[in-house]
């Protein structure tokens, strides 16, 4: 990557020598940009708008083709992503674009969530770019490069002013990712209240603190125009891909009763500024502010949340692998106490749910004993009174035997005397 | 809130299967201005400049420093023949580095030139090659060090060596060993690129036979030189170092003091049997081997040093300090 080649002169003792001719390596530049061209270019844009506001058709507007897909629909439950890549040519260079659109933004009731999954995708993209760089084998100078480049906000018509979903989506992408702010639809605005609006919306963004990607201006090839660019923000927009006949023109324009609305002629809208800004003078710009800016505060920031700092020049290289071989080291040790300790208490609590149920187990011999003791002792009584009872009967019983045996000899000895005595002991019978 | 990203960010890896269209020129229906992005990279490239570090390596006398100085016609090197040098056959082989910042046409570049002085030099070479060696690895540790920082510089100081222009006597014989072990090494961490020095003592039938047996002794010591043939990336930079690869060893001449022949100016050695003329390809090679190291392959040189010898140390010191051999670091 270019990046990678540029230096910073003078300084660190290198003075400047005259050449006495002609060396040659001026064609160092040709010799770079043939070594990309044979290479190819990644550009990717991120849309992000509300359903409607007619991104997929400035997307085939600005690149001057049909790009697939139908209109989505107004109903989704969440805001997603979709992107697609397509691969341009013209003349010798190819370009590999990626065109990411977000379906579903602000269709929602509650829409507090919606910048949600956009700076999540965006995250995964650097994080995506990160592991590549990190990795051992890697392979970098042949990675497809996913990251996106340039948002494409648009900001619906309205006239008044930015909504407040804009502001905070605004607010949470600008440290991620360029933001170009553009208002769609723009041939609902009369030119008298689009520059109102124009200046309502640059002076929220100001004082909301939101940054959005200025062209650059220390370039003096490209200084003016970017400068003239910067107060034309936000672009306001017409895509079309219709042709309609003016003159003896085919042209892309928007037909009404009323009129005609050219899409590429600078008083009706800001279309061919957008165009020029965004791929004809600043995409390579575009490209490098992503790598060294917000890829490398990504960077910084993923990096210090995972615990590594930049330890003094003198102390072991590679603090990286080793803070994290350190910290590996700490976790999984925590992670086995953990385990211990879980494992120790379920022990201790198996001990004390054994030692109750032994209690318990205790309690029931204990009880069973006692009623098979009362038990016992009632049949024991029941016995001792049965034997009693039984006895008794036997008294009797000899008793009844003595008594007539005693009978029969009385009888034996006078008949009727005793009959008399046998009525009266009949009748005492 | 479903996240359809990831399934299509796998759509964009490169690869079959991929949701693209390929758009010709012709099918685009009017110009978008995509190549004005070679403009735009071309301006910035030139806006911040280049590096080039390259190192010579030889014996005294075989005349590296003037070759270097007629490489980039300027005094970027100091010849060890000029009055105020100080003449001294150093015990090691002491590495001394001098940058210049030299410009053409809009271009900066700073070059740095790596000196050897005392390389071949002593009595027993034993081991001479070890601080060469040793400078070539730590450039590129210097390098690594700065891109695993947290917080590093927007662009970090490249003093890896691009190229090593490595001496060969004009003997006239074969490679000697010397010469063998010092390819034999630096071939796997830097881009050689050999040259016969003082090639005025050759006749061009001696040349020839000389450069084949080069590099017939290169093929049997396995020695790679730059351009690599495993690094050729299509048909076509293939059929054109191919062409260089027949020509190496590079047979050059260099002066910096300039002769009139046919009542032009030309840089040439005078004698008393004629005026070689440096930059005339029927007398030396030295044309050939400006164009290529400066004019076609300067881009080319940078890119393998950075893409391929640097990975291969990075992945070879990764590996050594660490006990996880896994390919990845994963940080979930």
């Amino acid at each position: 990557m270019a990046s990678t080649e540029i230096a910073r002169q003078a300084g660190e003792g290198a003075r400047a020598v005259p050449l006495a001719g002609h060396v040659g390596f001026d064609s160092m530049p040709d010799q770079l940009v043939n070594k990309s061209v044979n290479h190819g270019f990644c550009f990717n844009i991120l849309c992000v708008g509300e359903t409607g506001l007619g991104k997929s058709t400035l997307m085939d507007t600005l690149f001057n083709t049909k790009f697939e897909g139908e209109p989505t629909q107004h109903n989704q439950p969440g805001v997603t992503l979709k992107s697609n890549t397509y691969e341009l040519q013209e003349s010798n260079v190819r370009l590999k674009l990626t065109v990411v659109n977000t379906v579903g933004f602000g269709d929602q009731i509650n829409k507090e969530d919606s910048y949600k999954s956009i700076v999540e995708f965006i995250d995964a993209q650097f994080e995506a770019y990160l592991q590549e760089e990190l990795k051992i084998k890697r392979t970098l100078h042949s990675y497809h490069d996913t990251r996106i480049h340039a948002c494409l906000y648009f900001i619906a018509p309205t006239g008044h002013s930015l909504k407040s979903l804009d502001l905070v989506t605004m607010k949470k992408l600008d440290s991620k990712v360029n933001i170009i702010p553009i208002i769609a639809k723009s041939d609902a605005i009369s030119k008298s209240e689009l520059a109102k609006f124009k200046i309502k919306i640059t002076s929220e963004l100001v004082s909301n603190g939101v940054q959005i990607y200025q062209f650059p201006t220390d370039d003096e090839s490209v200084a003016e125009i970017n400068s003239t660019m910067n107060s034309h923000l936000p672009f306001a927009v017409v895509g079309s891909t219709e042709e309609v006949k003016i003159g003896n023109k085919m042209v892309k324009a928007r037909q009404y009763p009323w009129g005609t609305v050219q899409v590429e002629n600078e008083n009706h809208c800001d279309f061919v500024k957008l165009r020029e800004m965004l791929i004809r003078v600043n995409m390579e710009d575009l490209r490098e502010q992503t790598h060294t800016r917000h890829y490398e505060l990504y960077r910084r920031c993923k990096l210090e949340e995972m615990g590594f700092k930049d330890t003094d020049p003198d102390s072991k290289p590679f603090s990286l692998q080793e803070t994290y071989e350190a910290k590996r080291n700490e976790f999984m040790g925590e992670l086995q106490k953990k385990e211990e300790e879980m494992r120790q208490m379920f022990v201790q609590r198996v001990k004390e749910k054994e030692a109750e149920l032994k209690e318990a187990e205790k309690e029931l011999h204990e009880k069973f004993d006692r009623l098979k003791k009362l038990h016992q002792d009632e049949k024991k009584k029941l016995e001792e009174k049965k034997k009693s009872l039984d006895d008794e009967l036997n008294m009797f019983k000899q008793k009844k035997t003595a008594a007539e045996l005693l009978q029969n000899q009385a009888q034996q000895a006078g008949g009727s005397t005793t009959l008399k005595r046998d009525k009266e002991r009949k009748n005492f019978f | 809130m479903e996240l359809e990203a990831e399934v299509n960010v796998e759509l964009c890896q490169s690869g079959p299967g991929l949701q693209m269209s390929l758009i010709r020129g012709t099918d685009l229906f009017g110009y978008i201005g995509i190549e004005a992005v070679l403009d735009q990279m071309r301006s910035k490239t030139m806006k911040a400049g280049f590096e080039f570090n390259i190192m010579v390596v030889g014996q005294s006398g075989l005349g590296k420093s003037t070759l270097v100085n007629t490489l980039f016609k300027s005094k970027v090197s100091r010849k060890s023949c000029t009055p105020n040098y100080e003449e001294k056959i150093s015990k090691t082989v002491k590495l001394q580095t001098v940058s210049h910042v030299i410009e053409e046409n809009g271009v900066k570049m700073k070059l740095t030139v790596i000196d050897t002085p005392g390389f071949g030099d002593q009595i027993n070479n034993d081991n001479c090659w070890e601080p060469i060696v040793k400078y070539v690895n730590e450039q590129y540790e210097k390098y690594l060090r700065e891109e695993l920082h947290i917080n590093r510089k927007r662009v970090i100081p490249d003093s890896r060596v691009h190229c090593c222009i490595y001496f060969l006597p004009a003997t006239g014989h074969r490679l000697r060993p010397i010469d063998v072990e010092f390819m034999k090494r630096l071939g796997k961490i830097v881009s050689i690129v050999p040259v016969i020095a003082k090639a005025d003592t050759l006749t061009i039938e001696e040349r020839q036979e000389f450069k084949e047996r080069i590099r017939q002794d290169l093929v049997d010591n396995g020695i790679h030189v730059y351009p690599q043939k495993e690094y050729d990336e299509d048909p076509e930079e293939r059929i054109l170092n191919n062409s260089i690869r027949e020509s190496i060893p590079f047979a050059v001449v260099g002066t910096d003091k300039e002769h009139q022949v046919n009542g032009n100016k030309v840089l040439g050695r005078k004698t008393n049997w004629g005026i070689i003329e440096v930059e005339n390809v029927a007398h030396c090679e030295f044309a050939n081997l400006r164009d290529l190291l400066i004019r076609s392959h300067l881009q080319d040189l940078k890119d393998v040093t950075h893409n391929i010898h640097y990975e291969t140390y990075r992945v070879r010191r990764l590996n050594e300090t660490k006990i996880i051999k896994s390919s990845s670091v994963n940080f979930k």
